[in-house]
């Protein structure tokens, strides 16, 4: 047996193949959940007016949702072939949380596509209006339904809820189904990731419309189409504001360290500022003296009433989670560390016990671990600064992402306006704004994950298992022989997307299936 | 004989109802414009995940070394609880 240091340059490839992935399926996923409640809008107004344009109009979207969707289909799938290969441990020991309800989703997936899916776009003129329109919806919610079960893995490894480690099996087993699935972390996620999905699809519909206006090309469709996705944008932006803020209030609550980092919260504070925008100190260690920022607006108090919902509450910094904080009662990170060793240790002694069949010693080590199990994660890490995600990623990416999530509610407000008032075709300045906002859309909806993934950093499972312990031991040149696979791959079908989708913009409404 | 007639008229109402979906799935293929394009994307693709990227590169690490779920179980306890017995203190280590 040769002890060899763990091959961090192979776990951060398979990060790094991880979140390539992960990041490509992010393109297709929220225009399949918002442009099929786009589809399902316009196709009931149609029904309801007998316009025939209004049938035209919804056939035209449904083409680029079915393009969209072709692309993207079994992008996911991508990751589940990766949890087996590169990341076994976690997929092992994760098994009995995620196993059902993604064999759910994969199963749900399947019949809705092969029954309403196949209506929607084949059944025009085969079955009557209203069934049509019912096949639309079933995608609609059935396409955002699926969503669920992912949703509620992701939510549980930021939270982790409603389980018990098994030192038998090695994995941990849910104990309280309802625990996990209305994991409030869950729940917050889910909403405000669907609710930006119908953003950013609205979005997508206003920038191509945007696009006809400009060519002075099918006017009235436009004009009907940005009329539907402002309304539907305005009120599902509003509503991404209002769940980030609950997203951002669960953060707090359960993961401080995240927050701390996506603000840039060094020293604690009661009263907290929240930095409306600034540059970080690049040389900033926690610990030390340097100033966080190099530049920085403020607005006072408002990250305490954001964390806590108490403008005079203390908000924890990174180097209060790190070295704790005794007068505010937080724990320093090697406090956290030395329990974690002596779970981890007693964990392998009570193994050892029971190859030797002494149960009686096998029972103390047993104890010694459940007491020591909730810090079990920490006994992973080599110094108490590992517990820090990397600051200034999640920072920027939160920033630009908030930024963005408030334009979002003026254009479309002012877009709504302009088209109740029948002006869009005389404010051409407009135009242009409408045609960039997918892609600042698209911003918004990665820098949205890269928040809620480098930011739960260093963490697979929060406080369970780092990401470090969760990757399978295998040479780094295997993963960046798949990584730049996946890189021509992702890259050859976006280019694919693209032109399909292109030209089906180019040629408008009225052909196309 | 009484019993068989309705039989046979349940048995082709359910040909008639399987016939009717299966032209509806053919029309639907025969009728598709851009979506044959979409298809072959899509057959192609899935054939690169499943008979080349999934075969070939990502078999699935613990079926492939261990039979039973209790040796895949051991293994992964070895792989997380690693030198503990040994040294409390030390970095994490991993058996190769």
């Amino acid at each position: 047996m040769i002890m060899v240091e763990l091959d961090l340059t192979m776990v951060n490839w398979a990060r790094a193949q991880f979140a390539l992935t992960a990041m490509y399926h992010w393109l297709f996923v929220p225009l399949t959940l918002g442009l099929s409640f786009l589809c399902a809008f316009f196709e009931s107004i149609y029904v309801r007016t007998k316009d025939k344009q209004w049938k035209a109009l919804t056939k035209f979207w449904m083409t680029l949702f079915g393009i969209n969707f072709a692309i993207g289909v079994a992008t996911g799938i991508i990751l589940e072939f990766e949890f087996g290969t590169n990341w076994s441990n976690y997929a092992w020991i994760v098994g009995d949380i995620f196993g059902a309800p993604l064999a759910i989703e994969g199963i749900f997936a399947f019949f809705l596509e092969a029954t309403f899916f196949a209506v929607m776009f084949f059944g025009w003129e085969r079955v009557s209006t209203k069934f049509h329109l019912f096949s639309t919806w079933m995608v609609a919610i059935g396409s955002n339904l699926s969503a669920v079960w992912i949703l509620v893995a992701n939510g549980w490894m930021q939270n982790p809820v409603g389980m018990i480690f098994n030192p038998q099996t090695a994995r941990f087993e849910m104990n309280n189904f309802a625990e996990v699935v209305f994991n409030p972390v869950a729940v917050s996620k889910f909403i405000h990731t669907s609710s930006s999905g119908f953003l950013f699809a609205s979005l997508f519909v206003l920038s191509i419309s945007c696009w006809y206006l400009i060519k002075k090309r099918h006017i009235q469709m436009a004009k009907r189409s940005i009329v539907v996705a402002s309304v539907f944008g305005l009120l599902s932006s509003s509503f991404v504001v209002l769940t980030g803020d609950e997203s951002a209030f669960l953060v707090a609550q359960k993961q401080p360290m995240k927050l701390a980092a996506i603000e840039g919260l060094y020293k604690g504070q009661t009263k907290a500022p929240i930095v409306a925008a600034g540059i970080l100190n690049s040389d900033k260690k926690p610990g030390d003296n340097q100033e966080p920022f190099l530049v920085e607006i403020k607005i006072p108090y408002l990250l305490s009433f954001l964390a806590n919902r108490s403008f005079n509450s203390f908000v924890p910094g990174i180097d209060d989670l790190v070295y704790g904080n005794e007068a505010q009662k937080i724990e320093s990170t090697a406090s956290k560390m030395a329990k974690g060793k002596t779970a981890l240790k007693n964990l392998a002694l009570f193994k050892q016990a029971q190859k030797e069949n002494n149960d009686q010693k096998a029972q103390i080590f047993l104890a010694n671990f459940r007491k020591n199990q909730e810090f079990m994660g920490y006994g992973y890490l080599d110094s108490p600064e590992e517990a820090v995600p990397p600051v200034a990623i999640p920072y920027y990416a939160f920033h630009i992402m908030v930024a963005l999530g408030t334009l979002f509610p003026i254009i479309f407000a002012v877009f709504l306006f302009f088209a109740l008032k029948d002006l869009l075709t005389q404010k051409r300045w407009l135009l242009p704004i409408g045609l960039i906002s997918v892609f600042l859309g698209l911003m918004a909806q990665q820098s949205g994950w890269i928040v809620a993934e480098v930011g739960r950093q260093p963490w697979a499972i929060k406080g369970l298992l780092p990401v470090k312990m969760s990757a399978t031991n295998l040479f780094a040149g295997n993963i960046q022989i798949t990584f730049f696979m996946f890189l021509g791959l992702f890259t050859i079908l976006l280019m694919a997307e693209i032109s399909i989708m292109l030209k089906q913009i180019s040629i408008g409404p009225g052909e196309g299936r | 004989m009484k019993n068989s007639t309705p039989n046979i008229h349940k048995k082709i109402e359910f040909i008639k109802i399987f016939y009717s979906i299966y032209t509806f799935y053919r029309d639907g293929f025969k009728g598709m414009v851009v979506g044959k394009k979409l298809w072959t994307i899509i057959l192609i693709k899935l054939f690169v995940m499943f008979a080349i990227l999934k075969l070939f590169f990502f078999p699935n690490y613990l079926n492939t070394k261990f039979q039973t779920d209790e040796e895949k179980g051991n293994y992964v306890l070895e792989q997380i609880t690693g030198n503990n017995l040994n040294n409390q203190n030390t970095s994490y280590k991993r058996e190769k």
